[in-house]
């Protein structure tokens, strides 16, 4: 190597350390992009799909709109959701306690319970779709921490009226 | 317990080939992440003599998901999900083809408005797969800050693709017949707004990076593959476009509406890890051009055409080819008549692109490896499956 190769080559290297130092010293002026998350949060998770939850009636929101068809849950990739209706009583038993079964039931046009298990769905939306009555859709509550994979059985029927009693 | 026994040894069959040899220095190496918790695990095994490679090897599988045998199990739209997972750097490329080869089977067509969104969204997850692979390849060059940029661009796309998906890495945005739900008012103007912010940042990437001259003593003659080697392992995408030839799927088989569009299919001759690397950073300016012309007149009318809620396609089969951010992606779908598809095959194009990497690695030094292995921009669990 010749000496004005080395000289070449010793200032390209030094002219790409100063552009790079230059380029880097210009960013470390800017303002921060990140929070420090828990003291602050990020404000663009609006849109960010959070668990299914239901509908509620235009005239009662703490009814969902739900016919108990049993649509989403067959559509479920992942088994998700369980919607429980009261099954129709036998004749002859017509004392013995109501026992709850999967939707659809007969005479049944109301849910008894509707859950979804977090901890099992992907957020991929196709219970939403199927539905003829257009009665789930996404939350918006990204942030869900529990200790217990059982609290992420969520009681969406309970958390329909306690929207409603908010509202 | 039972003492260790070398004559077992050579009955394993993922090190049948590398038994003791002549020389002295020979060390088995197994390269690569393989902690369970780690989200792409590869292994590769290499045969060291001193520091340079004699045999590598990869050894697949460690994360198979059986998402074949799952496509099998679940009713068409029920696959739709899997496709977010299967390469979650670029979901949109995995979810068009699958999508793409049902409505080719069942017969539905796309509306104009849906595949201008689908073509706008594609190009959108095909930018934040490059910037996500030009940190990642610069931090396994040693180099921390790159990453830090990549991710403050990319986050912005981020946020436009989660108004429109509701998700942020693993997409299921389309559906037979178009896509999830119609994107909102402010999609245009976001998504022009961020092409012109990222050429803005171009030529900062390629002063910080490009025409550094430690990523040039690293990237350059590193790796070098000529195009018959390219073609004959079936390697596609900005690999085989690095050693010169211009495939693209785009181009060469243009699905959708991309023949409407204008745009060029960068390719360079060198073949070495720098011509990958430049191929993605050109593409970068490709894609913006394509997500200004396919959002600047965006058509009205429904984003989805009318899909029955259970599909049950004809008997027959039909494929689907699309480009993907890392080659050739192309999903065969076979049905039987029934909800279900009979059997599903994913071709990825990272298997065929990692296939490359033996051959490349043969005779270079350790640390080239590493240069090399990054610009084949591999994504396991799309390998694996
Ligand atoms: S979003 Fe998908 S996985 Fe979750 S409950 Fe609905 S259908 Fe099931
Ligand atoms: S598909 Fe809709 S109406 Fe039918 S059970 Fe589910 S939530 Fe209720």
């Amino acid at each position: 190597m010749s000496v004005s190769e080395l000289f070449e080559e010793a200032y390209t290297g030094l002219k790409s350390l100063f552009v790079g130092l230059g380029i880097t010293g210009k960013a470390f002026c800017q303002p921060q992009v990140t929070v420090i998350y828990p003291k602050q949060e990020v404000d663009n998770l609006s849109t960010f799909r959070g668990h299914v939850e239901l509908v509620g009636k235009e005239d009662d929101p703490s009814v969902p709109r739900c016919v108990a068809c049993g649509a989403c849950v067959k559509a479920c990739p992942s088994d998700c959701l369980s919607i429980l209706c009261p099954v129709p009583v036998k004749e002859g038993q017509e004392d013995a306690p109501v026992a709850m079964g999967p939707a659809p039931q007969k005479g049944s046009k109301t849910p008894g319970a509707v859950f979804v298990d977090f901890a099992l769905c992907s957020l991929c939306g196709q219970c939403a779709k199927t539905c003829p009555v257009d009665s789930l859709r996404f939350s918006d509550n990204p942030y869900m921490v529990a200790l217990d994979r059982k609290e992420f059985r969520i009681d969406l029927m309970a958390r329909l009226k306690r929207q409603a009693e908010e509202a | 317990m039972q003492a260790f026994d070398t004559a077992q040894l050579p009955r394993d069959p993922s090190s049948v080939r590398f038994e003791p040899g002549p020389t002295e220095d020979k060390l088995i190496l197994s390269m690569g992440p393989q902690h369970p918790s780690t989200h792409g695990v590869l292994r590769i095994l290499l045969e060291l003599d001193g520091e340079y490679i004699v045999r590598a090897e990869p050894v697949l599988g460690y994360i198979h998901r059986m998402h074949e045998w799952m496509a099998e199990q679940k009713t068409y739209f029920q696959f739709m999900p899997n496709m977010g997972r299967v390469d979650y750097l670029h979901a949109m490329a995995w979810n068009w083809a699958y999508a793409g080869a049902v409505e080719r089977l069942a017969g539905i067509e796309v509306p104009e408005r849906g595949e201008h969104i689908r073509v706008a969204v594609t190009e959108l997850n095909r930018i934040s797969s490059h910037l996500l692979w030009w940190g990642a390849y610069l931090l396994d060059l040693g180099a921390f800050t790159p990453i830090m940029y990549a991710f403050d661009d990319r986050e912005i796309l981020l946020d436009i693709l989660q108004a429109v998906t509701g998700s942020r890495l693993t997409y299921s945005y389309f559906t037979f017949g178009g896509v999830y739900n119609d994107v909102p008012e402010d999609f245009a103007p976001r998504c022009l707004a961020f092409t012109k912010h990222l050429r803005s940042r171009l030529p900062m990437y390629r002063d910080l990076v490009t025409d550094n001259v430690i990523l040039r003593g690293r990237c350059e003659g590193i790796g070098e593959m000529d195009v018959d080697l390219a073609r004959r392992y079936g390697a596609t995408g900005p690999v085989i476009r690095g050693s010169g030839a211009p495939v693209d799927t785009r181009r060469a088989e243009p699905y959708s509406v991309y023949g409407k569009f204008d745009f060029r299919i960068p390719a360079y001759s060198q073949g070495d890890a720098m011509a990958r690397y430049m191929v993605r950073m050109d593409e970068l300016e490709t894609s913006c051009d394509i997500i200004d012309q396919a959002v600047s007149n965006l058509p009205d009318g429904p984003c989805s055409a009318k899909a029955p809620k259970t599909l049950k396609p004809p008997k027959g089969e039909a494929c689907y080819a699309v480009e993907g951010a890392r080659g050739k992606i192309l999903v065969h779908v076979r049905s039987d008549g029934g909800p279900k598809p009979y059997r599903v095959k994913l071709r990825a194009p990272g298997f065929s692109n990692l296939s490359v990497f033996c051959e490349l690695a043969r005779g270079t030094l350790l640390a080239d490896a590493v240069s090399i292995l990054g610009s084949l921009d591999l994504v396991i669990p799309e390998i694996d499956r």
